[in-house]
């Protein structure tokens, strides 16, 4: 996918370019705000990555601006400023999510990831199918193979945000937003035990793992290899 | 002295010199007013008085001349005109010579067609010859005679000149007093002020443990001290809190740097190559990782109490929260071989911030799982909520570790203190302190106790974050 970074410090912004075009993306680079909105208004990118502090136009304001023109690209801020209102302000302004830094290269790839398939347009699915797993969302079963398997409250939701980015990785950050709706860090990693038991579910009994565990990123819902 | 009169032009431009001089410039209009109403009635009255005597004495003269004719009307002014009286006379013959009066000549003031009038003339009265003042009116006594009588005022004009110079004088010990006054409250004003510069001057070169002295008297000036120094209380607290985070960052973060860059320097020495360097920089990045995770706690924790967070209070239901974040930890907690018993009320809707307060209720059971490790296998950790004293709601995390003795309990809430006991366990020190800030910024508490064995630690959140009632109630249905 092309995705605009929008980033003054030029190391950062690089570094961004590279480790993206080594993932299959190319990436443009503006170091201001001004240019980065230029840019992004010609509005051929899948995913932009705003920092929130920019020279001559500030990341908020590049963002209420393409906003308002009806640009709806989806926008990663970027920020140093991570502390809870802070984050608020950047959704409210119009981003679609919000990375403090300093944060892994793993977790904004995935994240970047996951708003560049938001932007394609799709129907609201009932149905998510990875291999021969099921989920259908409007009788909450799931089944694999044909065989019912139950599942807490909790592990169908993870498991319906994992098949929903089915492919991708996601990080154990990003589960704990989109499935506890937690924004804070939980000193430990909980996510873990959660997915074991999931994937104890859904995995134990059948040849083909479908749940896998990305080293140093997350976790990844796919059927084949890694 | 000297340092008196470079002051003086300081207190003329003072608000209270000048409103002094307003008020002293107000009174003395009032007072001319007044005084100048007073003259103007009294020489009324006096002038009056004079006028009717002398028509009294022309009435007088004229029946002296009906009955006596010029020769008794002589006679009758010759009588009267005596040289040191106050009545004064001019009787004069048809060409104008003089027959009899205590007046010489005809006032050059008022000729014969005058209707009388004020005039000056000397007067021997009293001694030495001096000007008078004196007022005279013609009576018509017949055509062969003209006769002029007339007051001598000049007492009257010397009341009046009495009565002037007392009401000048008065006005000008007034006005003199007044500013005096004015100059004074001035200068006890820009004292005060110049109390309070000083302060903030030294306040601003680094001293911030200065306080504006007070009077003691009370009034405006020590209410406005007194409110500054509260300021500069709290702006001392901050300040204080921000030099111990920077201190903490200087002694406590250099320590988990020092052995990033250990790490990272034993893998460039490591003469397996490859594998070790890509073992070295995983290890970097997890050490790194651990860094940051700190320095956010200590940002957090720093950003928390600097004062209240606009933008980010939700209304949420306190017990489904506790609830959730227990259920969170709920696999890791049986992994570890312990029970976790939730008890928690519902319906209990607050509004506050919820990420935090889940943050806390996060670190209280993190702790409680760390610590308790290795105690009885199976024992319970119990998370529970409900409402509290005063309409306030509280929750509590209790585990059956190893417990925090009475003397450390006050000092485990401070920044990166860890017992000897845990200092082997993995953390950042910082948990229970961004607990306990994070209860301070919600205006609540938290308190340490025995759980014989164990630590119980209860979060109590004041009954201003509890929604209304009516609200509760329908959630809890």
């Amino acid at each position: 996918m092309r995705v605009l970074v929008i980033e003054d410090d030029r190391e950062t912004a690089q570094f961004l370019q590279k480790s993206l075009k080594e993932n299959g993306h190319t990436a443009d680079l503006a170091g201001d705000g001004e240019h980065g909105l230029s840019l992004a208004d010609e509005g051929t990118y899948d995913v932009l990555i705003v920092d929130r502090m920019l020279p001559r136009l500030d990341g908020l304001s590049v963002i209420k601006s393409l906003r308002s023109k009806g640009n709806r690209t989806p926008v990663l801020i970027l920020s140093a400023l991570g502390e809870v209102d802070d984050r608020v302000k950047g959704l409210r302004a119009g981003g679609d999510d919000y990375l403090t830094k300093p944060y892994a290269y793993s977790e904004l790839l995935a994240r970047v990831e996951a708003l560049g398939r938001r932007a394609v347009p799709e129907e609201q699915q009932t149905r998510y199918a990875v291999g021969d797993l099921v989920l259908d969302r409007l009788s909450h079963r799931v089944t694999r193979g044909g065989e019912a398997i139950l599942l807490q409250p909790r592990e169908y939701r993870l498991l319906e945000y994992l098949m929903q980015h089915a492919g991708q990785v996601v990080t154990r950050t990003m589960l704990l937003e989109h499935v506890w709706d937690y924004h804070f860090d939980p000193q430990t990693n909980v996510i873990d035990v959660h997915v074991s038991r999931l994937r104890a579910k859904i995995d134990k009994n059948f040849d083909k793992p479908l749940l896998h565990t990305v080293r140093g990123s997350g976790y990844t819902v796919r059927d084949g290899p890694v | 002295m000297t340092a008196l009169f470079k002051r003086l032009p300081n207190v003329f431009s003072t608000t209270a010199f000048r409103l002094a001089a307003a008020a002293v410039m107000l009174f003395l209009l009032a007072a001319a007013i007044l005084s100048g109403l007073l003259f103007w009635q009294s020489n009324k009255i006096l002038t009056s008085q004079v006028l009717a005597a002398l028509n009294a004495e022309a009435s007088l003269m004229k029946a002296e001349a009906g009955s006596g004719g010029v020769a008794g009307l002589t006679a009758a002014v010759a009588a009267s005109s005596r040289p040191e009286g106050l009545g004064l006379y001019f009787l004069a013959d048809a060409k104008g010579q003089k027959i009899a009066g205590n007046l010489t000549r005809v006032p050059p003031e008022l000729d014969a067609a005058s209707p009388g009038g004020v005039f000056k003339f000397k007067s021997s009265r009293g001694g030495d010859e001096i000007e008078h003042l004196a007022v005279a009116i013609p009576v018509d006594v017949g055509p062969d005679v003209w006769l002029l009588i007339g007051r001598d005022i000049e007492d009257q004009r010397t009341f009046a000149d009495t009565m002037k110079r007392i009401f000048l004088t008065g006005f000008g010990a007034l006005s003199l007093v007044g500013l005096l006054g004015g100059l004074w409250a001035g200068r006890y004003f820009l004292s005060r002020l110049d109390a309070i510069t000083a302060t903030s001057r030294s306040i601003m070169a680094g001293d911030l443990s200065r306080r504006i002295p007070l009077s003691g008297a009370g009034g405006e000036l020590d209410g406005l001290a007194t409110n500054l120094n509260d300021m500069l209380d709290r702006i001392e607290g901050l300040m204080s809190g921000l030099r111990e985070v920077s201190d903490n960052i200087a002694h406590d973060l250099k320590t988990p740097l020092n052995r990033l860059r250990n790490s990272a320097e034993s893998a460039l020495m490591d003469p397996r190559g490859e594998p070790a360097y890509r073992e070295g920089l995983e290890r970097t990045i997890e050490k790194s990782d651990d860094l940051i995770k700190t320095f956010n706690a200590l940002l957090l924790i720093a950003r928390l109490e600097a004062g209240p967070l606009q933008d980010s209070v939700e209304e949420f239901d306190l017990g489904q929260l506790v609830e959730d974040v227990a259920e969170l930890y709920q696999p890791a907690a049986e992994e570890e071989g312990f029970v976790l018993s939730i008890a928690s009320v519902k319906g209990m809707r607050l509004s506050a911030n919820r990420q935090l307060i889940g943050q806390a209720i996060a670190n209280l059971i993190d702790n409680a799982i760390k610590y308790s490790r290795g105690s009885q296998p199976g024992s319970a950790i119990a998370v529970n909520a409900r409402p509290g004293q005063g309409g306030g709601v509280e929750f509590s995390v209790a585990d059956r570790g190893p417990g925090i003795s009475d003397k450390d309990r006050e000092r485990v809430l401070k920044r990166f203190v860890r017992l000897e006991e845990s200092r082997t366990k993995p953390g950042t020190g910082l948990g229970l302190s961004l607990v306990a800030a994070v209860a301070r910024l919600h205006g609540g508490s938290i308190q340490l106790e025995d759980n014989q064995p164990g630590l119980k630690v209860v979060m109590t959140l004041p009954a201003v974050l509890v929604l209304a009632k009516q609200a509760a109630v329908a959630v809890a249905q």
